[in-house]
């Protein structure tokens, strides 16, 4: 399997996230976004720790498990941060009692 | 056309076909559900890597746990088709255009990128043994610091979500 | 003899010095100080200026310029600060430093009722302008010639305007000083046409490059200088100013407007005789215009009532008759008439200062009459200043005048009569003045009647000094025809060519015009006696002596013409384009600032989403930079 599928296809997952994002009202929604775009990027650095394992061309075989445990990493952040801004969210609605992203203007001016 | 290719490309369009679902989908709670089928594609595309630790972790912490949280938020809010929210149609394509247009010039910048295989179905990169070798020898202590982001997440949650007396 | 000509630079350093001096310490010096500071930084230079005529005297041919320092030096063009010191410049310096002390010498006690700085700030100005006149005389090519110009049109603005509480003199000054401007400007323009064709402005240079010049150049650069001269010494039409600079100060009137400033067109001119002789056409409209403005300013002192105006047109109307004298190529008697008319002019308007001063401030001529027997000094000088001017026989008056109707009537006999007539209105209107001063019955007010007094020494010194000069100071240029021997020209001869003619009918033609002279004054006398020595004179005037006593309406014609269509220009471009251009652009700028912050500031709506789209787009930008481009 060649690299350039894999990152052609992080690409486009990642395109269809901020899609997502730019078009969803729901708040929730544009979370659950922003949660594929990240799965996005695990792929990706998957993808190129197994490239590195190869050390042909461009690899290098130290950085190989490097990548598996940023995504690792990656995974835990991304634990947290939902449970904190879903948190968050479910406080919003119970002062504005709607999860619309227009009605969260509270920043204007 | 090996085998792994084949499988290859039907889980990216599994993955692929999963998250436009997603994206257009009216009812929060179908969205949700389309997201866990993206999520085991990629867990399968992790599989196909022989990247295992974390094919296996993503399927218990993203699809089990997270999409669980999710799914709880929206039952508790008790959205429905109707009281969905959509925007008006110029900032909808407004978004689809700049959406697009990253799409495209990352596309575009990939066709510089030079071809170089991957490594699948093989190999030890991602065996549980080589991957606790290195996290635990290399990566320690930012292994304990997310112990304690858990903890502070833990608590910054609890605190925002009680209800004031 | 070089050696010691070098140090001519001493010459104008002693006013400047005097100048500097009295100037920063005005405030500090008690007026005897500042008076003696004054007249001696003047008195040493006219020692200076009586050595360098008595070495220059021996010298026969035209000495070299003597160069101090470089002043411009720019690709091609070289200007260095150089003095030329010969005959002609001699003659200046004797003129000015001599006149100009004795000056001095009776402003010590004309000006004594002034307050101590302003009496310090009065000699202060004068010396400067003493300075500025001296460089002009001095140097030794155009450029310095015009930075002494400049600066006598400086320093008589700020003489004019001495007494700056008047906004009349105000205006006066100003007046003086724009019209010398407009002047400047056609000198500047013939000094560039110079250095675009001859390449320097040196006199050297220009007089041995003539050969470069077309006579279409020659010309035009020629009658560009003209016009500085008209602006400088008042001739038609920049002459309006002159006789409005009579609100200066009345030695001031003397020194600037009568002996000095208003001859440094004459000495451009006869500087450059060089280039002035290869213009014939240039040369006739000097004359003409020289004529024209002798008799159109004798025709106005006629009829005027004020005594320094009087003088200012007299003034106007001698110079008109030393450019004609130019204009017909004699150009050593055209100096001649310059030095004469220094001291006959000079003394005139000394003496009137000192009639004024005896008047306790007035000037009015029909307020006064009978004075002779109280002031008799002033009364005698100021005779014999009158006599000068008119031509009585043999005063240097009558021998620089006759020169010049000779030197006319061998030209053309046109110019001739018409000038002969001009000098007939020049002793009527001056007798008119002595009458109607000094003899018959006092038309003033009790009061000035009871203060009048004779000057004080001071004052009546250089009076006399002045009288005596008036009188014999001709015989140095006294025609063979009368016994004498013209040393005068013959001094000037290696800087001007004279016109030397051998005229059989020399001896007659002098011979007439004595005789004619004795005539016409005897008519004058006598026509003015009876009519201005007299105890009652109203002084108005009708019908054309109206015309004449307002001056033809010249001065209304130029505001008309040239004043009120200059301010409406100003008055549009201060309301259309100032107003409505400059500032609505320059608001305009903050009401844009204001209008587009106002735009941006929607901007900020507090949608998430917007913010995101945004940052999307930028993220985009970003990656098209990086990697595209």
């Amino acid at each position: 399997m060649d690299i350039k599928a894999y990152i052609g296809l992080s690409i486009l997952l990642f395109s269809i996230g901020i899609i997502g994002v730019l078009i969803r009202r729901n708040a929730i929604i544009i979370f659950m976004c922003i949660e594929l775009m990240l799965n996005s990027v695990n792929l990706l650095l998957v993808a190129f720790s197994k490239m590195h394992a190869l050390g042909i061309a461009h690899g290098s075989p130290s950085l190989a498990s490097d990548a598996q445990v940023f995504v690792f990493f990656i995974m835990v952040v991304a634990a947290a941060e939902v449970s904190v801004g879903l948190a968050i969210i479910v406080m919003m609605y119970r002062n504005v009692h709607s999860v619309d992203i227009n009605f969260l203007n509270r920043l204007k001016n | 056309m090996s085998i792994t290719t084949i499988v290859f490309i039907i889980l990216s369009v599994m993955a692929v076909g999963a998250a436009l679902m997603m994206v257009s989908a009216k009812n929060p709670v179908h969205s949700v559900l389309w997201l866990i089928v993206v999520f085991f594609s990629i867990s399968g595309h992790y599989v196909l890597l022989n990247a295992q630790f974390l094919a296996i972790v993503n399927i218990i912490v993203y699809a089990g746990a997270i999409m669980v949280l999710f799914l709880f938020v929206v039952m508790l809010m008790n959205l429905n088709v109707e009281s969905e929210p959509m925007k008006n149609y110029r900032l909808q394509l407004a978004g689809v255009i700049s959406g697009g247009s990253l799409l495209l010039v990352l596309l575009s910048a990939l066709m510089k990128v030079q071809s170089t295989p991957v490594q699948t179905n093989d190999g030890d990169v991602g065996l549980i043994k080589k991957l606790g070798m290195v996290l635990f020898n290399d990566y320690v202590v930012p292994f304990e610091l997310s112990s304690i982001l858990f903890l502070s997440a833990m608590i910054g949650a609890v605190v925002i979500a009680k209800k004031e007396k | 003899m070089s050696n010691v000509l070098e140090s001519v630079w001493v010459i104008p350093i002693f006013p400047l010095v005097g100048f500097i001096v009295t100037g920063l310490m005005r405030n500090y010096l008690p007026k005897h100080l500042a008076a003696f500071i004054a007249c001696s930084s003047i008195f040493l230079s006219f020692l200076a200026s009586a050595y360098v005529f008595y070495i220059v005297k021996d010298v026969t041919s035209n000495p070299a310029a003597i160069h101090y320092f470089d002043f411009i030096n720019t690709g091609a063009l070289h200007i260095g600060f150089d003095f030329k010191i010969d005959h002609l410049t001699s003659v200046f310096l004797l003129i000015i430093t001599g006149v100009g002390f004795l000056i001095h010498l009776y402003s010590t006690a004309y000006m004594s009722e002034e307050q101590e700085n302003d009496y310090a700030k009065y000699f202060s100005y004068l010396n400067l302008f003493v300075f500025f006149m001296l460089l002009l005389v001095m140097g030794g090519n155009y450029l310095i010639m015009f930075i002494g110009w400049e600066g006598v049109g400086l320093c008589s603005y700020l003489l004019i305007g001495y007494w700056f509480t008047n906004n009349n003199y105000n205006n006066a000054a100003k007046k003086a000083f724009i019209m010398n401007r407009i002047g400047d400007l056609g000198f500047l323009l013939a000094l560039f046409w110079l250095i675009a064709k001859v390449g320097s402005v040196d006199f050297a240079t220009v007089n041995a490059g003539i050969a470069k010049l077309s006579t279409f150049d020659v010309t035009g650069i020629t009658i560009l200088f003209f016009v500085g001269a008209t602006g400088k010494s008042a001739q038609i039409p920049l002459y309006t100013w002159l006789p409005d600079a009579m609100a200066g100060p009345t030695p001031v009137s003397a020194l600037i407007h009568a002996a000095t400033m208003v001859t440094a067109g004459i000495y451009m001119i006869v500087r450059s005789n060089v280039l002035f002789s290869l213009a014939p056409i240039t040369m006739e409209i000097i004359a003409v215009i020289g004529l024209l403005t002798a008799l159109l300013a004798a025709t106005i002192a006629i009829y005027q009532n004020d005594i320094k105006k009087v003088l200012a047109y007299s003034t106007v109307s001698q110079l008109g008759y030393m450019f004609l004298a130019l204009g017909v190529g004699a150009f050593s008697s055209g100096v001649f008439h310059v030095m004469t008319h220094a001291f006959f002019k000079a003394l005139l308007f000394l003496a009137a200062g000192s009639v004024i001063h005896a008047m306790s401030g007035e000037q009015d001529i029909t307020k006064m009459g009978g004075l002779r027997k109280k002031i008799p000094v002033t009364y005698i000088t100021f005779l014999l200043g009158v006599l000068a001017i008119a031509g009585f026989p043999f005063t240097s008056g009558f021998i620089s005048k006759d020169e010049i109707l000779l030197n006319v009537y061998n030209h053309n006999k046109l110019y001739f009569y018409l000038a002969v007539i001009g000098a007939v209105m020049t002793a009527f209107y001056m007798f008119r003045l002595l009458f109607l001063t000094f003899f018959g019955g006092f038309r003033g007010t009790h009061e000035q009647e009871h203060h009048l007094h004779e000057s004080p020494k001071a004052m009546t010194i250089p009076l006399i000094i002045l009288a005596v000069l008036s009188v014999i100071g001709g015989l140095v240029q006294l025609p063979h025809v009368f016994g004498g021997h013209p040393y005068f020209s013959e001094f000037l001869n290696p800087v001007v060519k004279t016109v030397e003619h051998t005229d059989p009918k020399l001896a007659m033609k002098e011979y007439v015009l004595l005789i004619g002279t004795i005539i016409g004054l005897a008519v004058v006398y006598f026509f003015t006696k009876k009519n201005y020595a007299v105890n009652k004179y109203e002084g108005e005037y009708h019908g054309f002596k109206k015309v004449l006593a307002n001056k033809w309406y010249v001065d209304e014609m130029y505001d008309a013409i040239v004043v009120k269509p200059l301010l409406a220009v100003g008055t549009f471009f201060k309301n259309v384009v100032e107003k409505s251009g400059i500032d609505g652009f320059v608001n305009g700028i903050g009401k844009a600032v204001n209008y587009s912050s106002r735009q941006v500031r929607l901007l900020q709506s507090g949608q998430v989403g917007a913010y995101v789209l945004l940052m999307v787009i930028g993220i985009l930008i970003l990656f098209i930079v990086q990697l595209f481009l």
